[in-house]
């Protein structure tokens, strides 16, 4: 039993928390733009936190349901429905089979996810399931979904379970840890120290816009443009998700998900992994400023963060023990 | 001999980059595929990913699997304490790193770039067929796309620059040339190199269990073939 896409999205692909391990094969991780969205959508379904969910950008797959499933939707809203009904984010919900799920409007976010309880029925490429869109491998097929692609869950749904109607759990998993709305944080590139002063400071306190052309690579940004006291040609070095990279013209380009695994272009900084959930939330034409930060803050950051996560975890476990008791 | 101490800073908060210099050399290279051996036959608690490049190495680690153990100093200064253990006694087995002959046809339905090249350098084909094929390459990194090799160096003579328009789609298996390197697309895929060849050898293959034909450290050799004999490995291969 399985889930079928019965309209395709602007661009929704399988992924996971990335592909570790094969970096130096230029084999890139690609994963789940906002990492934490993923994991809370997992944690509210009781999977590992890790396990490959459905990522989906505005306009929204329509997805039916030909079997009953336990599932969660985290990150952007979207305004939710099932059968045209509204229904919340980061809270799980149980739905029968026939179930139709669809997105209407963008209300906040850009990049939405789907955690199904159990996961997806699909095999594991070098250790992931994310998939590789370059190289048409992972994933589903190795591929963005398409209208009448059917993905089997692992899910078994129990006989009293098929006549159950549709519920929404009673509990909601809070989110405001993973994101924010003032300056992004930096720790400094290795070539940060080689801008003039004037463009250091452009950095640190001006506005950026989103270009249209980002996606899972990148984001490219639009701003003042900013200069080196002198020009070194760079050899190519790894690069990771973050690194904040300014191109020939004077703009810069935030690596993403999709990132090659190296680079030639100086790096001025990297967005701190903390931040990087606020924004992959970022629309094209929406604004945003950078703040430098220390290695430590970054690090600070980070573990709290995943502090978080894990309590998140350990309260949709009690929630649900809690639920089936009464 | 005398070993420089590299350039250490941070590629991220879950990232750590080794430097040695700003100029493509054998010995910093010789560094670097020291330490990635190394790494990869005694690897290090928390790190995900060892990425070597010319003149550098990349360690990709998990910050939370560290922390579970340790607090007090920052893992990024943790690793970077163990690295410099590591760098001062290097721990490896022995490698061997292999030598892989590629078949390259130069005809020139699948060399756009050659018969320019010629003209450029006033050499005959021929000349620079023999001078690619003279060389063993290293593979210093591999990067850009899933097994893309970036190989050094290319004789003076036929060194060329990059393209000054990048191809929106150079075809898998093409050989090109950028400056003194030379590389292969594993897959179709924008480009900017000069194109000399095709190779109708799969250097990528999701099917296989190493799905890379080469790794970090590998020699190359080329070796010209006909067109016919391109298409008749082209299809061995692809069966």
């Amino acid at each position: 039993m399985s889930v079928v896409i019965i309209k395709a999205g602007l661009f929704s692909s399988i992924q996971d928390e990335g592909r570790k391990g094969f970096q130096h094969l230029g084999i890139n991780p690609n994963g789940a733009m906002d990492i934490r969205a993923m994991q809370t959508a997992n944690a509210l379904v009781l999977n590992d936190v890790s396990e490959a969910v459905l990522e989906m950008y505005f306009p929204t797959p329509i997805l039916q349901f030909k079997q009953p499933a336990f599932i969660a939707i985290s990150g952007a809203d979207f305004t939710a429905t099932v059968n045209g009904i509204n229904i919340p984010i980061n809270q799980p919900i149980f739905i029968p089979a026939n179930t139709i799920l669809q997105f209407t409007t963008k209300k906040w976010g850009q990049v939405a996810y789907l955690a199904v309880q159990g996961g997806f029925d699909l095999s594991e490429w070098l250790d992931s399931y994310s998939t590789n869109v370059k190289a048409a491998v992972g994933g589903f097929e190795g591929r963005i979904l398409k209208m009448g692609d059917s993905i089997n869950l692992n899910y078994k749904p129990s006989k009293k379970e098929t006549s159950k109607a549709y519920s929404i759990m009673p509990w909601k998993a809070s989110v405001s840890a993973f994101y924010h709305s003032k300056a992004l944080r930096f720790i400094a590139g290795n070539e940060f120290e080689e801008l003039t002063a004037t463009s250091k400071n452009i950095f640190s306190s001006g506005l950026f816009s989103i270009l249209p052309q980002s996606d899972r690579m990148g984001f490219r940004l639009n701003g003042t443009a900013l200069e080196f006291s002198e020009n070194k040609e760079m050899i190519s070095v790894a690069v990771t998700k973050g690194t904040i990279q300014l191109l020939p013209n004077g703009q810069c380009i935030v690596l993403m998900a999709d990132h090659q695994t190296t680079g030639g272009y100086p790096r001025i900084g990297h967005i701190i992994s903390a931040d990087l959930p606020t924004l992959s939330q970022k629309s094209s034409n929406d604004f945003i400023a950078f703040t430098k930060v220390s290695i430590e803050e970054a690090e600070i950051l980070l573990i709290q963060q995943e502090q978080h996560l894990h309590q998140l975890t350990n309260a949709c476990i009690l929630q649900l023990d809690a639920y089936h008791r009464h | 001999m005398y070993l420089p101490q590299p350039n250490i800073y941070p590629a991220g908060d879950s990232a750590i980059t080794l430097q040695w210099g700003d100029t493509i050399n054998e010995d910093a290279n010789q560094q670097v595929m020291q330490l990635f051996n190394s790494l990869q036959d005694f690897p290090l608690p928390f790190i995900t990913d060892i990425i070597p490049a010319f003149n550098s190495i990349t360690l990709v680690y998990d910050i939370m699997d560290w922390h579970k153990k340790n607090s007090h100093v920052t893992c990024f200064e943790h690793i970077k304490i163990e690295l410099l253990n590591r760098l001062q006694t290097p721990k490896e087995n022995q490698h061997t790193n292999k030598l892989v002959k590629i078949p390259v046809c130069y005809h020139y339905d699948l060399a756009p770039d050659l018969e320019e090249m010629a003209q450029l350098t006033q050499l005959t084909t021929e000349t620079i067929i023999h001078l690619h094929c003279q060389p063993i390459y290293k593979v210093y990194m591999i990067g850009f796309l899933p097994g893309f090799p970036y190989m050094a160096s290319v004789d003076p003579s036929i060194q060329m620059n990059r393209r000054a328009e990048p191809r929106h789609r150079v075809p898998k298996g093409s050989i090109g040339i950028a400056g003194e390197q030379t590389g292969i697309y594993p897959m179709d895929s924008p480009g900017g190199w000069q194109l000399i060849g095709q190779t109708p050898i799969n250097l990528f293959d999701v099917t296989n269990e190493n799905p890379c034909l080469l790794t970090p450290g590998d020699t190359v050799q080329f070796y010209p073939i006909s067109l016919t004999e391109f298409e008749t490995i082209k299809k061995e291969e692809n069966q």
